[in-house]
């Protein structure tokens, strides 16, 4: 009962994105008659063709897969860094810092948006890669789960260290960033993902399509391609396909490395 | 191998609360000084001032005549066990133990040898490859003490190093480390508040209460010559026997309330110190193997109790007697003893006796 249930669920969030799939493969204007095909009659790539020597797909692909990677290294070494500062070094004003920071949790990123993208126009940084990394790179939620982590390691593995003679950076380095790799995964994924699959930033502060991501180029695409549902979801598939490839493939770490993170701390 | 010279030390977390207040003392190279106490009385913050974990708000901290309380913790040249192993989850033994010459730079193959050599010593040969996790209680902290040792470091700081272990592995590894300091003649500042383990290992004992020194002394000194009711209360098992009545020249002895009175046999209250408690209050403290069954010590002179209950433990037996309010412990061969719940006599041996001020707490030197 239970289980046909949940296949009926997973059948119901699976068939989008097959149908998505196959509406891909379909020839132009397939995919518009009445009632709407399920499945191809002819596959072909012919959408594939169109997205990626018309529309110039292939570059956005490009910009996305940078800016997710750098955002993602940039932003795993800052939050790193400092979660791990707050959960285990002494410095003055620690814990109200960090009560500081856990308050701008509450701010919507809407809110921001505003003063965010004023502040990088003055920094020159409109229609730039930095400018669509920059509000990515260090975050609340990252420090805040590094930090739950950290905390649970031991004092005295770091003091161990520290008698054996390794300095602050060796024992980040080589005693603490090795015991907290569940939550580096974690951490990886989920910026990785929130960097692809954000659209409202990089359409506030990207202006010249040279530095479109793939959302905001699909975004483009479906205004460009209105009657054309098979490059549309063509464009869609490219979108989505490799975060969820990635999320299928790291989805055990992602999800021991947040359960971790909350427990333990 | 190093001496340690602690003078005036003092540490306060809070105005209210002194962890440590004003101790001095000195551990001479090649001495095993076990620091023993209750819980939150000072020790472990001690050992960790001396290891540069923590900072000591007054005071100097010299070893080999060498201040070094300002200085890091790897500048000391220490070496440090933990209570829980702290070995590092991610490295192999052979890793763990030559972490730390590898950062002082020390070259791979001379590393490897001493890392070998420790291992064999420690009896670790065999689990060079494997990861803590892979290894038992025992296991891991014979590695925490490898990791020690390949260092070489002029002192060794231990903080309750096998309470975590079960009874027969603390045995074991007890002797382990006795044999170990005297085999390579290291200085080790040991902190417990086991007393067996403080008994069997140290030269010499610290005992601490309330961040303050209580006695320093050998361990049998401690024992049979208690500074002060804490100390005589903290040593043996079971407990000191605490009597507290009037000091009657005549004898002398003790005037208990109900009429009883305890003749201290040997004692001299007509000179010294105790000469001036005379007609006054005392505590008298009377180990559980200074009392024995009046038949078994027939010249002594006899106390009626009531036998409460035996404990066997095979080759001693505890009594526990009521005499009037009080509830005493004899220590007594197990064969041939009376039923419970039926009267008995007591008695003391003579010199056996350690008297003590009850307004101070301080012994009251009987020798005098």
């Amino acid at each position: 009962m239970v289980l046909g249930g949940l296949i009926g669920l997973a059948g119901c969030a699976l068939f989008p994105l097959l149908w998505m799939l196959s509406v891909s493969l379909m020839p132009p204007g397939a995919a518009d008659t009445l009632p709407p095909p399920l499945l191809p009659q002819h596959p072909t790539l012919a959408n594939y063709r169109v997205l990626f020597a018309q529309d110039g797909m292939g570059r956005y692909v490009f910009n996305s897969l940078l800016v997710a990677s750098v955002t993602t290294l940039v932003s795993l070494g800052l939050n790193l860094g400092a979660g791990y500062a707050f959960a285990k070094l002494h410095f003055v004003g620690r814990e109200r810092l960090f009560q500081l920071l856990v308050g701008a949790l509450v701010l919507p990123a809407q809110v921001t948006m505003m003063p965010l993208f004023l502040l990088l126009k003055w920094m020159g940084l409109v229609n730039t890669y930095v400018g669509v990394m920059a509000p990515m790179l260090v975050t609340v939620f990252g420090i805040f789960i590094v930090r739950q982590y950290a905390r649970s390691l031991p004092d005295e593995l770091l003091e161990a260290a520290r008698i054996d003679g390794a300095g602050e950076g060796w024992i980040f380095l080589r005693v603490v960033v090795p015991l907290i790799k569940p939550i580096m995964v974690t951490l990886a994924v989920f910026t990785f993902l929130a960097s692809w699959n954000d659209f409202m930033w990089p359409l506030i502060i990207l202006t010249g399509q040279e530095h479109y991501t793939l959302p905001v180029a699909l975004a483009a695409l479906s205004r460009e391609h209105a009657q054309d549902t098979g490059t549309m979801m063509a464009g869609a598939l490219v979108t989505t396909l490799p975060v969820l490839v990635l999320f299928l493939v790291l989805q055990r770490h992602y999800i021991q490395g947040l359960l971790l993170g909350s427990v333990k701390g | 191998m190093g001496s340690v010279q602690l003078d005036k030390i003092t540490k306060a977390y809070t105005q209210a609360v002194c962890a440590v207040e004003d101790i001095s003392f000195r551990i001479d190279s090649g001495q095993l000084v076990v620091l023993l106490g209750p819980s939150g009385c000072g020790k472990t913050t001690l050992l960790r001032m001396i290891a540069g974990l923590e900072r000591p708000d007054t005071g100097r901290i010299l070893i080999d005549g060498r201040e070094v309380q300002d200085l890091d913790p790897r500048d000391r040249d220490i070496a440090m066990v933990f209570q829980n192993y702290a070995l590092y989850p991610h490295m192999s033994v052979a890793e763990n133990m030559g972490f730390g010459l590898k950062l002082r730079g020390m070259p791979r193959s001379q590393t490897q040898r001493r890392v070998r050599e420790a291992a064999s010593t420690l009896g670790l040969g065999d689990l060079l490859e494997r990861r803590p996790a892979a290894l038992s209680g025992g296991q891991r902290q014979r590695v925490a003490l490898g990791r020690a040792l390949v260092r070489e470091p002029k002192v060794f700081l231990l903080d309750e190093p096998l309470s975590n272990l079960d009874a027969p592995l603390r045995a074991s590894m007890r002797m382990e480390i006795a044999r170990l300091q005297r085999a390579l003649g290291v200085t080790m500042i040991y902190v417990t508040h086991d007393q067996i383990e403080a008994m069997t290992l140290g030269q010499r004992i610290v005992v601490m209460n309330e961040g303050r020194v209580q006695q320093i002394d050998t361990p049998m000194q401690v024992y049979e010559r208690p500074a002060n009711l804490f100390v005589a209360t903290a040593l043996g098992s079971p407990g000191i026997n605490l009597l507290q009545g009037r000091l009657d020249r005549q004898g002398p002895t003790l005037q208990l309330d109900e009429g009883l009175s305890l003749p201290l046999a040997g004692l001299d209250a007509g000179h010294g110190a105790l000469a001036s408690f005379v007609d006054r209050e005392v505590v008298v403290g009377l180990r559980p193997e200074a009392l024995a069954l009046h038949r078994d010590m027939p010249q002594a002179a006899a106390l009626p109790a009531q036998l409460e209950v035996i404990e066997r433990v095979g080759n001693e037996a505890f009594l526990h007697l009521c005499m009037g309010a009080r509830h005493l412990v004899a220590r007594v061969p197990p064969q041939d003893l009376p039923e419970p719940g039926t009267q008995v006599h007591i008695a003391c041996r003579p010199y056996s006796m350690h008297v003590f001020d009850p307004a101070s707490g301080l012994r009251i030197d009987t020798n005098a």
